[in-house]
């Protein structure tokens, strides 16, 4: 029954179990291996997805921020453009009006002979130039468009202007605002014409000759700023007086017409260059004219590039301290859970590795116990058998007997030692830390030894080094590893072997015993399960307990064990001890 | 020395059946009883100088045997025997009362050299 249990407890063993005994030394991140992409994918998730969770919205509330900015900017220019054009409106209507009305109050306060007389007509325009400025001239013209009388620095007597649109114009609509020209007069100007009619259902008209300069001075001119230009264009966008930056009189302006409108508007349009400019405008009343207010953007631009860049800093480093913070948050995270992942992997190991061996050391104690019965029965019973013999009578064959019952005690005896030693495997937890020197140690096993060495001619080599501290561990459990590897050294050598001890300290207080024999050495398949309990390489003759014994004592006192082997060349084993054993919680 | 009164106690009968035969070989006289409580009842029926009592044992274990029959006959030497392999339950036995343990199976010569030894101590 017992080679059964044995053989299904080795199946239970998994293939990494034994892989990782073998290099104890091996960092247990290479259980983590195939995990590293996965962390590096976690890594690049973690901050993308943190990444844009905090700095989308910030991107956002900065593009928000800078729209309502720009938008409060425009509205507190364009407020007061839409202002200053409405009052420029009215005052260039009262200009015009102003004028027409008085030409309307002298027409309507004076007859045509009145007029008509030179010196009165020069009189009338003296005390219409003293009232009202911007008169240059004033003429009486007749129903046939013949001018009757003049009056101005100009010799203008007798034209006429009969074949002009004007004249049909004022003479159908009873006034007239003229667009500013040249004329005869070879000055921009405008006319103002008025229409009285006779009660011989003739009539007459009053013109007067304005000097547009007088617009641009009285009232453009009060609303210029350095950013800013004022003027007026006719309905075919010719400008009417003169502007700072827009061209001069009587030229195209490169401002097309805006749309009408009976109020004052404001836009927001785009130069040929795509440069932002406000235009305020408004259609003057009665007249041709178009006030054109031009705001140029540097005025609200400059405001707005400084909060732009301002916002720019701000959102620039913002994301690049996010970012840092984003990254150094992500790394330190996933480390930490590759940590705890780590950690979580070797305390299932090591869960996994008492658990097995608390299994096989009830196993064993359970086993040995009841194989001791039967043991001793088939003892006492050959026991008996060998008392009977060598008092009885001879018989045939009686040496065989003899024989045949020795082998029994022997194989009894064989028995006996296996159980005995799953009874070791299965305490061997048990530990008695005190200070030791490794040297005495070693040399005590290798007295148990020296016979059996000699024997077989086999040769022991030590060296130890002199400044070799005692360190703390079990004295008992220390002597049971190095007799289970010297033993097994011992047996892998057929005849006249060697076996070479070599103890080294390490800086890091620990120190390394190294066991290497010329024995037969051991294939690599064999190398990977040495440490497993019941592997046994030397069949009928081994438990293949003693090297998982000697293994779970070293991992006990804190050491690691390893093995190389060369079939055929021999075997080396390192056992490394701290110098002071880790104190457990059993211990 | 051969006239001890021995008492083997264990509940396999074969074992104690052929180590009473291998002592009775040897010159010294044992009964052999199968449980605790047969071996109280022959404690009341004859002196013993040494018991060898099997630990484990059904109804009443060997160190309970032990202690009763110690009650009974205060002089009696007890020996255990202990199939578990180890020699934890034998030293346990010791400081209960016990005069030495041995582990299964039993080497003969030994046992006999602690009975005389556990005899010896009793004169």
């Amino acid at each position: 029954m017992l080679p059964d249990i044995i053989l299904s407890m080795n199946m239970k063993f998994p293939e990494e179990w034994h892989k990782k005994d073998l290099d104890y030394s091996s960092d247990q991140d290479e259980f983590l291996k195939g995990g590293r992409f996965r962390y590096r994918r976690l890594k690049r998730y973690s901050i993308l997805l943190t990444a844009i969770v905090a700095i989308t919205p910030l991107i956002i509330m900065t593009i928000i921020n800078s729209h309502q900015y720009q938008k409060a900017l425009k509205a507190d220019l364009i407020y007061p453009i839409s202002r200053q054009t409405s009052n420029t409106r009215r005052s260039l209507e009262s200009f015009i009006e102003e004028r027409r009305a008085a030409l309307d109050l002298i027409i309507k306060e004076k007859n045509y002979e009145e007029l008509y007389d030179h010196d009165k007509l020069a009189n009338t325009l003296r005390h219409l130039k003293e009232s009202i400025d911007g008169f240059i001239d004033l003429s009486l013209i007749d129903s046939r468009g013949k001018q009757v009388a003049y009056v101005g620095p100009y010799r203008l007597e007798g034209r006429n202007y009969s074949d002009q649109d004007w004249f049909h114009e004022v003479s159908i609509k009873g006034v007239y605002v003229s667009d500013v020209f040249l004329g005869y007069r070879d000055s921009p100007h405008f006319v103002i014409a008025v229409v009285h009619e006779k009660a011989n259902a003739d009539y007459y008209i009053l013109r007067a000759t304005i000097d547009s300069e007088m617009l641009y001075r009285k009232i453009l001119s009060q609303i210029l700023r350095p950013t800013s230009d004022a003027f007026l264009v006719n309905k075919e966008g010719i400008l009417q007086t003169p502007s700072a930056d827009h061209g001069k009189v009587l030229e195209k302006s490169a401002i097309p017409v805006p749309p009408y409108s009976p109020h004052s508007e404001v836009l927001e349009k785009k130069d040929a260059d795509n440069n932002l400019y406000i235009l305020g405008y408004a259609y003057i009343e009665n007249s041709p004219f178009i006030l054109m207010e031009v705001i140029q953007p540097e005025a609200f631009m400059q405001n707005w590039l400084t909060m732009r860049n301002n916002l720019v800093w701000f959102l620039g480093i913002s994301i690049i301290l996010i970012l840092i913070v984003i990254v150094w948050g992500s790394f330190h995270m996933v480390n930490k859970i590759r940590e705890a992942d780590v950690k979580r992997i070797k305390l299932l190991h090591q869960v996994e590795y008492t658990n097995k061996m608390a299994s096989i050391g009830r196993l064993a104690a359970g086993v040995s116990h009841e194989i001791n019965n039967p043991l001793a029965i088939i003892n006492e019973s050959a026991g008996m058998l060998n008392d009977i013999l060598s008092v009885g009578d001879a018989f045939p064959m009686r040496e065989k007997v003899s024989k045949s019952v020795n082998s029994i005690l022997r194989n009894v005896d064989r028995c006996s030692r296996i159980t005995h030693r799953l009874l070791g495997f299965a305490k061997r937890m048990d530990t008695k830390i005190e200070s030791l020197d490794i040297h005495e140690l070693i040399t005590e096993v290798l007295g148990f030894l020296e016979k059996e060495a000699l024997h077989r001619n086999i040769k022991i080599d030590t060296n130890f080094p002199d400044n070799l501290p005692a360190i703390t561990s079990d004295r008992g459990q220390l002597q049971q590893v190095f007799l289970n590897i010297l033993n097994n050294a011992i047996d892998a050598i057929s005849e006249g072997g060697k076996i070479d001890i070599d103890v080294k300290l390490r800086k890091n207080d620990k120190i390394d015993v190294i066991i290497k024999d010329t024995g037969r050495g051991i294939s690599k398949q064999d190398l990977e399960r040495i440490f497993e309990p019941f592997f046994s390489t030397k069949k009928e003759h081994g438990t293949g307990l003693g090297l998982s014994i000697t293994y779970g004592i070293v991992q006990k006192l804190g050491g690691k064990i390893a093995a190389k082997s060369k079939v055929g060349e021999g075997t080396t084993f390192t056992v490394t001890l701290p110098v002071e054993a880790p104190i457990t919680e059993e211990q | 020395m051969q006239d001890l009164e021995i008492l083997l106690v264990d509940d396999e009968e074969e074992l104690v059946s052929t180590l009473a035969d291998r002592l009775e070989f040897r010159g010294y006289h044992a009964d052999a009883v199968l449980s605790g409580a047969e071996a109280i009842k022959m404690l009341g029926q004859k002196k013993y100088d040494v018991a060898v009592v099997d630990v484990k044992m059904p109804e009443i274990n060997g160190i309970e045997v032990m202690k009763m029959m110690m009650k009974l006959q205060e002089n009696i030497k007890v020996i255990l025997m202990t199939g578990h392999g180890s020699t934890e339950e034998g030293e346990h036995g010791m400081s209960e009362g016990a005069f030495d343990y041995m582990v299964k199976p039993i080497n003969l010569d030994i046992l006999i050299s602690k009975i005389k030894t556990a005899a010896g101590v009793r004169e």
